[in-house]
């Protein structure tokens, strides 16, 4: 989806994605976007990358562009920080409508290699950063208590169907 | 008032310097915060597998119901994905039906609709503390320091998740914290911008731009410290502050730190009991201009 490349083929529509889309509680407003592009003047990322524009993603995936919007690269660089949300005049909730996107796109195997690896970690070692010997020693010195190094239910939960 | 403690993953083992602070502060103000078993909030997998993300933090609630606590939690993702995972789960039939799949074949368990209070570490000090009882158990006010602001993304967004704390345009309880310590809150443009953390993992470029924004305009306004309250801001503005400098060719030399470090201070805690020397940017500067 590079920005050069503004017509798409509609005739690509796929319904079954769009009844999906519907049925997800993050995506269930998205058929009130009516393109105003609040979410565009609001987006911090936008002003690194002139190419990521939320408007244009909420678009796509409302004319059911499926391998478009999936495969797209942008959909993983909205930072999750809300203030589109907060403005959105049709509560759209744009954060939200990315999130179901990249749920989608990660079900069909579609997302950073950086964050893919992060299942794997809560799977193996229950910690996005694991303890090692040093930090524990370090947490002694200070007097921290102990944490839980390994919690088990979040490898358990992580290491779901894989 | 007792209080079961959340840290979440970054803080124990990257940002201790923000959990010692926050347990110094919490004991002068004679708040209890009680170590419960807790693991992941489920935030950093929501983008691959919400279902996944939303049992975590649900197994959380139920921890936290279980020992009969309300939680604060220090790191602001954490705060947010375990009042979104109530609210979802309070609504969301099918949703909820997916995470007790989940849980009961993973776990043996399911999640009851258990809803512990959830509330962050500096909304805690906000509303059940009282900026009045901070003001009067100042000892060493830290009159004519400069400081900036830094909320964050999740501590006043999204915004429907927050009950009417705060304003998520024109937030102010952090400036009503910091203005508490006797320390004046300097305002600038772009408060309320993303610290960058949230992609960093996507492309850094973008995400150290959005770092490196705001630490050009602090160092332009010339303030003593950016003062914040959540872990993955911290570990962009301190941590990688001297890497974006050398990567974008400025020279920063903002001074970063954690509320209850700030507080701490103005408390009369000992500055190694509040974990300075953790701090990648020096504070030596800043606490030599207190005299401390």
């Amino acid at each position: 989806m590079a920005s050069g490349r503004a017509v798409v083929d509609v005739s690509d529509a796929d319904a079954r994605f769009l009844r999906r889309l519907a049925a997800e509680l993050g995506a269930s407003d998205l058929s009130r976007c009516f393109q105003c592009g609040v979410c565009v003047a609001s987006c911090p990322v936008r002003e690194f990358e002139a190419d990521f524009n939320p408007r244009r993603i909420m678009k796509l995936a409302k004319l059911g562009l499926k391998d478009v919007v999936l495969r797209s690269e942008f959909i993983w660089l909205c930072s999750m920080c809300f203030l589109c949300q907060e403005r959105c005049p049709q509560d759209v909730r744009p954060p939200e409508v990315m999130t179901v996107l990249r749920n989608m796109a990660a079900a069909e195997g579609i997302a950073p290699p950086n964050l893919l690896k992060l299942v794997d970690l809560l799977a193996e070692a229950g910690r996005v950063y694991p303890l090692d010997d040093f930090t524990e020693d370090e947490r002694e010195d200070r007097g921290l208590p102990e944490v839980e190094a390994k919690p088990e239910f979040v490898m358990k939960i992580a290491e779901a169907g894989r | 008032m007792r209080r079961a403690v959340f840290l979440g993953c970054t803080i124990p083992a990257r940002q201790i310097n923000y959990e010692q602070s926050s347990r110094a502060v919490a004991e002068a103000l004679g708040v209890e915060l009680v170590d419960a078993d807790f693991g992941c909030c489920g935030f950093p997998i929501e983008p691959l597998d919400e279902v996944k993300a939303l049992s975590m933090a649900a197994m959380n609630l139920k921890k936290a119901a279980e020992a009969g606590l309300d939680v604060v939690a220090l790191c602001s993702a954490c705060a947010e994905m375990m009042t979104k995972a109530k609210d979802v789960l309070s609504r969301d039939d099918a949703t909820l039906r997916k995470v007790n799949k989940l849980l009961k074949a993973q776990l043996g368990t399911e999640y009851g609709g258990e809803s512990p209070r959830i509330i962050h570490f500096a909304r805690m000090l906000h509303e059940d503390v009282g900026t009045e009882k901070i003001r009067g158990l100042v000892k060493r006010p830290l009159e004519g320091l400069r400081v900036a602001t830094h909320y964050g993304c999740h501590y006043v967004r999204p915004s429907n998740l927050y009950g009417g704390f705060d304003d998520p345009e024109f937030p102010h309880t952090l400036d009503d914290l910091v203005e508490a310590t006797g320390a004046e809150s300097v305002d600038y443009m772009g408060k309320k911008d993303c610290c960058g953390g949230g992609i960093l993992a996507v492309s850094e470029r973008v995400a150290k731009g959005m770092t490196g924004k705001k630490l050009g305009t602090l160092a332009e306004a010339g303030v003593d410290a950016l003062v914040l309250v959540c872990p993955f801001c911290g570990i962009m503005y301190d941590r990688y502050q001297r890497l974006i400098a050398e990567e974008l060719e400025r020279s920063y030399g903002v001074p970063v730190l954690y509320y209850p470090q700030l507080l701490g201070l103005a408390l009369g805690i000992d500055p190694d009991e509040l974990g300075f020397d953790i701090n990648s940017v020096s504070t030596d500067g800043l606490l030599e201009k207190m005299g401390v």
